[in-house]
């Protein structure tokens, strides 16, 4: 069953195209991700969805209702966590999550929403004085109040620091094991990697590969990926020569790294070996690792989820 | 990290058990409250600001008590004489000396003999000041002389409140109050909430958008006491200054005021999205009215032709129907006027805000 539908969607502001014509399916239960770069019209995506922005075309139906028809009953079964909202900071953390409990027909108590982010000790501590993972969890937690159905997180860790980030992702682990409906944002594909059951992953208003994280990986054909850097200028090296190797499928130089995407690492090892040596390459650091939603990123466009 | 075993989702619970307080009009104004309590300057500015301003302007322009009258004399019999009027204060000069001075205006009226002995009173007739000293030296020499009244007189002195300046300052200040009060409060904390994405996420909640713009007037109407009760409980207390009209008519004066200033506020407040963008707007509708509404000096100074304008305006019509409560105990009635010009304001203000506030 479905919780989101999303078909033909298309935004524009002024001159730019924010959403080009996208599909999406949401089943009830799954946590679905959103990921691309800053700008890949990821936020106006789910803007639309939350019935904040409306579409310029396209059909967007949630929990099986539609935003013209439906707005007052929806709002009642979504939770919703902005990207940039700055919550007031002279109330207090008890006191926001009071006043956000109050919009919403059923859900659980102020306190036992507080409780349900780990934020008890600071429930009479000022909004203004949390720090930056604290003031997440607290949006978080004006998210659930209303016992969502559907749960929107927009860039949720952004911002945080890695221990902050985990805490945040053990969060989500638990409603996602509660059964419920998530959809989020992200432009880090570890995050992806770690929360997502499917995602879409979007560039320049289109969704450019769909799939579970595993099978996006797994489309590359690759299940390596061989990075080294040598002592030489980047011009010298003949890459290629090294896109011949047997069992390499593509390389890439960058920033004086050389990027082999490999399918087979006890092939590509030795040849690669004896290859620098014929070109006379001292080698100065060598990695290899398993492909991730990065390198498919990469081999759909040619850039990385990073670059602005 | 945290230690803690993953929790459950709790009981979801009936908005019922929450009671009243779990009502969002409640919660919302609640946080009206807690924004203004919890920002001292704002407190300062909107309750001790207008005291410490009645004070300062009720002593500047306080009415001073009887002028002493500066004279001259260049006779010591004469300086005896007057000197017994109070009202004269005498210098003995030779007499160069004593024309040099009443060149100068330092005496007001200069008394002297002439060759023939009567009294010479020399001053200028312009001067009321010197006038009054001609009447109070003539009086004093006759009666040094040994004239007898042959009516007997008794003075009765008043000074009557409600005449002074402060009286006329104080419901001025109060309007002023009321205004300012209202459109900074309520465009400063929502184009902050604007501002900040803060209305963008109470859109996506359900709550209901009339009671956002609800609980800033009811905000408004929990300050109103304190903010038109200070300043008059003030005035009232440290000068005197009359209230004659009844409580009633002033509490229904001062809600329809404050709830005009607070349409017109959310009207400032319904598209800015800057601090400096609701400021140059609050400046630019108010400043003008202090000037030409009558808070400091009578709007009847200005020209006839602008007089129409000048009525028209809210603070002009705050400050009018305060000052003839206070002053004058002009039931609502013979206010009516004034309330009318508040409630077109209050009405087309409130309409055009909620047709154009922007939630984004």
């Amino acid at each position: 069953m479905s919780a989101l539908r999303v078909s033909g969607l298309r935004k524009a502001y002024k001159d730019v195209v924010a959403v080009d014509g996208i599909d999406l399916d949401v089943r009830s239960g799954e946590c679905f991700g959103l990921l691309g770069p800053n700008g890949a019209g990821k936020t106006t995506t789910i803007e639309i969805c939350e019935g904040l922005t409306t579409p310029d075309a396209g059909d967007v139906e949630v929990l099986g209702m539609r935003w013209a028809s439906d707005a007052t009953a929806l709002r009642q079964r979504l939770g919703i966590q902005l990207q940039e909202t700055q919550l007031t900071e002279k109330l207090t953390v008890i006191e926001t999550v009071r006043l956000f409990r109050s919009f919403f027909d059923r859900g659980p108590l102020p306190q036992d929403a507080v409780a349900l982010v780990q934020l008890e000790e600071k429930s009479d501590a000022r909004v203004g004085a949390l720090s930056g993972g604290q003031k997440q969890r607290l949006a978080l937690a004006c998210a659930l109040v209303g016992d969502p159905d559907l749960l929107f997180l927009d860039e949720p860790t952004t911002g945080l620091d890695p221990q902050a980030r985990r805490q945040l992702w053990d969060l989500i682990d638990t409603f996602k094991s509660a059964g419920r409906t998530i959809l989020l944002t992200t432009h880090y594909m570890d995050e992806a990697e770690r929360l997502c059951d499917r995602l879409a992953i979007m560039d320049r208003g289109k969704v450019i590969a769909r799939g579970s994280p595993f099978e996006l990986v797994a489309s590359l054909g690759l299940e390596h990926v061989v990075e080294f850097s040598t002592a030489a200028a980047g011009d010298r090296i003949d890459v290629d020569a090294l896109r011949r190797l047997d069992g390499v499928r593509d390389a890439r130089a960058e920033n004086g790294t050389v990027r082999l995407q490999a399918t087979a690492l006890h092939r590509v090892l030795p040849t690669l070996l004896d290859e620098l040596s014929r070109q006379a390459l001292p080698l100065t650091e060598l990695r290899t690792r398993s492909a991730t939603l990065e390198d498919v990123f990469v081999a759909l466009t040619g850039r990385h989820l990073r670059d602005e | 990290m945290s230690e803690r075993a993953p929790r459950t989702i709790p009981v979801e619970i009936r908005a019922g058990r929450l009671g009243i307080r779990g009502q969002p009009i409640v919660q919302l104004t609640l946080t009206r409250i807690r924004e203004f309590l919890r920002e001292p300057e704002a407190v300062f500015w909107a309750l001790l600001f207008p005291i410490l301003l009645t004070t300062g302007l009720g002593i500047a322009f306080r009415s001073r008590p009887v002028d002493v009258v500066n004279v001259g004399a260049t006779d010591p019999g004469l300086a005896e004489s007057l000197r017994r009027q109070p009202a004269l204060a005498v210098t003995t000069f030779a007499p160069e000396h004593g024309h040099e001075a009443l060149r100068a205006g330092k005496v007001a009226l200069l008394a002297g003999r002439a060759p023939n002995g009567s009294v010479v009173f020399e001053f200028d007739d312009t001067n009321p000041d010197a006038r009054a000293a001609r009447s109070l030296a003539d009086d004093a020499v006759q009666r040094a002389a040994g004239r007898r009244d042959p009516v007997a007189v008794q003075d009765r002195l008043l000074r009557e409140a409600g005449s002074r300046y402060v009286d006329f300052l104080v419901p001025g200040l109060v309007g002023l109050g009321i205004m300012s009060n209202a459109l900074w409060g309520l465009g400063f904390s929502i184009v902050d909430a604007r501002r900040r994405h803060l209305t963008k996420r109470l859109l996506a909640t359900p709550m209901p958008r009339r009671d956002y713009l609800l609980s800033y007037l009811f905000w408004r109407m929990l300050i109103l006491w304190a903010e038109v009760g200070v300043p008059v409980g003030f005035g009232v207390i440290a000068f005197g200054v009359p209230v004659r009209g009844s409580l009633f008519d002033l509490v229904v004066l001062c809600v329809l005021s404050s709830l005009s200033c607070s349409a017109l506020g959310l009207l400032l407040a319904s598209r800015a999205r800057t601090i400096e963008g609701i400021s140059g707007l609050v400046n630019l509708v108010q400043v003008p009215m202090w000037i030409v509404s009558g808070v400091f000096f009578s709007a009847r100074r200005f020209p006839a032709v602008v007089q129409p304008l000048i009525t028209a305006l809210p603070l002009t019509a705050i400050v009018d129907a305060l000052r003839a409560h206070m002053l004058q105990g002009a039931s609502l009635a013979q206010l009516a006027p004034q309330l009318g010009v508040l409630s077109g304001w209050l009405f087309v203000c409130f309409a055009l805000a909620l047709k154009l506030f922007r939630w984004r």
